[in-house]
């Protein structure tokens, strides 16, 4: 449970406060139990020396092994030094840790992915193996929310996910100044009723603020599915990664062992109480 | 929990006691047990029978706290007292890895110093519960914590029947107690009847069987087993507190948003008191820290308190800012989202969350508040949802 | 071309209305088409429609001497836009601007409102769907208000 170093090979930047930052394991050798194998989902915690440890979800393609990919917001000590680093720069790694999103049990299905803001990094790698293994699944449809057109991550991607013409693919902004912007403004839960799904045999994927997940899947519940087909990524304060620090419980539930995803009927009595 | 085959039971006289206590000691434990300090029973480290409080006694209710002569010289006659188990198993600050710079980053070294084999001397049955469900947090779950095996590997676990309970004991309730039913190496009972002062050594494993060997113990006296049932009984009938826990965690859940968190929340002063005496309470932090030349880092784990505001911490604010919302969080967890989590109720019914509690919050009179104003009692006339038996404070 | 009567008992807002109340909006239905950039409604201008959209996307928008047009949400096919012809003083609330070329079934609300004001059990049929189309602006726009995606500094 100690983190390796990984170095940084290169760093890009997505918003004013985001950027992604792709990690090249320490020589096999060296560390044997080091890798890059994860499962869409899951997170690693990233340890700066010295300075702390926090947990970010993993962002890149679970089929390019060469580099472990994380999207980071700076919105702490460590994550504005992470948003810092250069190429070359060291990165303590431990992980994977949690749990993944159900794309087995998804297989025959049509997914509807929905995303709000930095929620969209932790699902990147799912929509990379949907759109990998697309002949698995039914309709893919992704409604991706976020603040202003300049906090939308992973443009040229969605771009190309969009021209594939097998996935429908729509992005929102909840303001947008006026004549820059010609795609949608309003929440993603405005765009549900065109997305083309059928509700009956639909998987459902979400991550966001957690406000915007009451939202989004109260939303999904309109349009006919069932608890049992959302599920939904969680955040607490994770500080252990392995279920023994006790920070990130929500009721029955330790969000770094038990999740971060969660299937939402598991957490549906819980999720709105205040304060909990 | 299923009883140890029958057995031969043994006897020690109080010099057989302090010689079973050496016999330890020549295998390499470290004595930790019961000693008077400050004016209170703690549990330190002893060199003899004659550290134990021979004599004493405390005095216990909500919020209250002091020591008393008794009028014999029973080693084992009192309750718990501030200091649980979990001091020496799971300590309150653990270094767990330090690191320095490298050319290639850094190096990490998790190496850890020998653990102490600890003896524990006296561990009551409600802290024998503790113990084995701290076993669970961290040995039985997907991670093993590595720092808290070493020290549970090594330790021997001397035991004892509860002669003697205190003012918000209620082990009883929670099925815990007085009489101690396994994970001890030896269980003492101890016996003060028309002047004789003994102890009656029950065995529970090999290696417990192998230190007695070493120890002049007497077969018998007939009427031991008689004698602890006499024991445990007593104690048993003075449990000062109880506890229904017949649907406890579906209570709880579904009463997230009782009045009743307000009334408490009006007394508790967040000062994290019951989650350091707990015996179970297993929250820590984890911080990172270097020194001033930036070359060396270091990584502790501190006790830590989800009564503190930064525990709930997630990117720019806390989950949990509200007093009320913090109780219930204690509460429920101990209570309620324990037994999901490990299958077993995190409270053990030691009493020490009362005890210690500056303002006397009752966890046995939170739970029966919650539980009353659901089902008021015959002829109450307390509308559900608010209970009639508030107690007074400052609102 | 498909009856309006099939398009509109198709559709989940119309779904359950009684076949002459079906019979009724329908014939109160035409077609239209906008070209973008068209404005479809404006602020202020007395609210006698209400529209389906069945192509192409719509902007509700509030003008800003300072800072232009602002987009308040984007709808498009399947969405029903227009709330006001129902409630008093039937006054479009913002503007709807076609941002491309756009084809909706405009239907007459005031002519509906009078069948309405005749049959109050019609009335409550039309103000529980209009108040579901109000109450998801209403989600949005409070969702939009609270900035979820901003972090608290």
């Amino acid at each position: 449970m100690v983190p390796v170093p990984y170095r940084v090979l290169r760093v890009s930047r997505d918003t004013h406060d985001t950027v992604t930052i792709a990690l090249e394991p320490p020589a096999a050798r060296d560390t044997p139990a080091a890798g890059t194998g994860f499962a869409p989902g899951q997170f690693n915690m990233l340890y700066l020396f010295g300075l702390g440890e926090v947990p970010i979800s993993i962002s890149g393609d679970p089929a390019k092994p060469g580099a472990l990919v994380h999207t980071v917001r700076a919105v702490g000590p460590v994550t504005r030094a992470l948003r810092g680093l250069r190429r070359g720069a060291v990165v303590g790694v431990r992980g994977p840790y949690g749990s993944a999103w159900p794309l087995g049990e998804a297989a025959g299905h049509d997914v509807v992915i929905m995303a709000g803001g930095i929620g969209l990094a932790p699902l990147r790698p799912a929509i990379h193996d949907l759109l990998a293994q697309r002949g698995r699944y039914g309709k893919v449809v992704l409604l991706y929310g976020a603040r202003t057109p300049g906090d939308l991550l992973y443009m040229r991607q969605l771009e190309r996910w969009r021209g594939r013409f097998d996935a429908q693919i729509e992005v929102t902004v909840d303001a947008a100044p006026p004549g820059a912007w010609l795609g949608h403004v309003g929440v993603a839960g405005t765009l549900l009723p065109r997305a083309e799904f059928d509700a009956a045999r639909a998987v459902a994927l979400v991550c966001g603020p957690e406000v915007m997940m009451r939202f989004a899947i109260a939303d999904l519940r309109h349009r006919g599915l069932a608890p049992e087909q959302i599920y939904l990524s969680m955040e607490r304060n994770m500080r252990c990664a392995i279920g023994l620090c006790g920070h990130c419980q929500f009721g029955p539930a330790f969000v770094c062992k038990d999740g971060p995803v969660f299937r939402y009927d598991r957490l549906a009595p819980f999720l709105g109480v205040r304060e909990f | 929990m299923a009883r140890s085959a029958p057995q031969t039971l043994r006897t020690l006289t109080v010099d057989g006691l302090d010689a079973l206590l050496q016999a330890l000691r020549r295998r390499g434990y470290r004595l930790v047990g019961p000693t008077l300090r400050d004016g209170a029973i703690i549990y330190d480290e002893i060199a003899s029978a004659a550290d134990l409080p021979a004599g004493w006694t405390d005095v216990q209710d909500g919020g209250t706290y002091r020591v008393e002569r008794r009028n014999d010289q029973a080693l084992f006659g009192y309750p718990v007292g501030p200091h649980s188990w979990k001091r020496f198993l799971f300590p309150a600050a653990t270094r767990l890895w330090r690191a320095r710079r490298t050319d290639q980053g850094f190096e990490v070294d998790d190496t850890r110093e020998d653990a102490p084999r600890y003896a524990f001397i006296g561990v009551r049955g409600c802290d024998l519960h503790a113990i084995a469900i701290q076993d669970r947090v961290f040995l039985e779950g997907p991670h093993v914590d590595p720092a808290y095996k070493a020290l549970r590997d090594g330790a021997f676990v001397v035991a004892v029947n509860c002669g003697q309970a205190g003012g918000t004991c209620f082990c009883v309730s929670m099925k815990t107690g007085p009489r101690v039913t396994a994970g001890f190496d030896l269980a003492l009972t101890e016996v003060l009847e028309d002047g004789r002062h003994e102890f009656i050594v029950e065995t529970g494993t090999d290696r417990g069987a192998e230190v007695l060997r070493e120890v002049p113990a007497a077969d018998g006296p007939p009427d031991a087993a008689d004698a602890i049932e006499r024991t445990v009984a007593r104690a048993a009938a003075q449990m000062g507190r109880t506890m229904d826990t017949t649907g406890i965690k579906e209570l709880l859940y579904r009463n997230l948003d009782h009045p009743r968190w307000d009334n408490v929340a009006a007394r508790c002063l967040t000062c994290a008191n019951c989650t350091m005496v707990c015996p179970t309470c297993f929250c820590s932090s984890v911080e990172d820290t270097t020194d001033l030349t930036g070359e060396h880092a270091e990584r502790w784990r501190r006790w830590d308190s989800c009564f503190t505001m930064d525990f709930s911490y997630i990117h720019s604010g806390n989950v949990r800012t509200s007093p009320k919302s913090r109780y219930r969080q204690w509460m429920t967890h101990k209570l309620g989202s324990w037994i999901d989590q490990f299958g077993t109720s995190g409270c053990v019914g030691c009493g020490r969350c009362i005890t210690w509690c500056p303002v006397g919050i009752d966890i046995t009179e939170e739970v029966r508040a919650i539980r009353d104003s659901e089902a008021p009692p015959p002829g109450g006339t307390a509308p559900p949802g608010h209970d009639g038996s508030e107690e007074p404070h400052d609102a | 071309m498909r009856d309006l009567s099939d398009l509109l008992a198709d559709h989940p807002f119309f779904r359950g209305l009684r076949p002459d109340d079906m019979a009724l909006i329908a014939g109160c239905g035409s077609n239209v088409h906008y070209t973008g950039n068209e404005m479809v409604f404006r602020e202020g201008a007395a609210a006698d429609h209400f529209y389906l959209l069945r192509h192409g996307r719509v902007a509700l928008e509030i003008a800003s001497p300072e800072r232009g047009a602002l987009t308040v949400l984007t709808v498009g096919a399947g969405d029903v836009v227009g709330w006001s012809w129902l409630v008093p003083p039937y006054r479009m609330s913002c503007d709807a601007r076609a941002l491309e070329p756009v084809r909706a079934t405009q239907f007459d609300g005031a002519c509906i409102r009078r069948k309405c004001e005749e049959d109050p059990r019609l009335g409550y049929e039309l103000l529980k769907r209009f108040a579901g189309v109000i109450g998801q602006r209403l989600r949005a726009t409070r969702l939009q208000l609270l900035d979820v995606y901003g972090t608290r500094v």
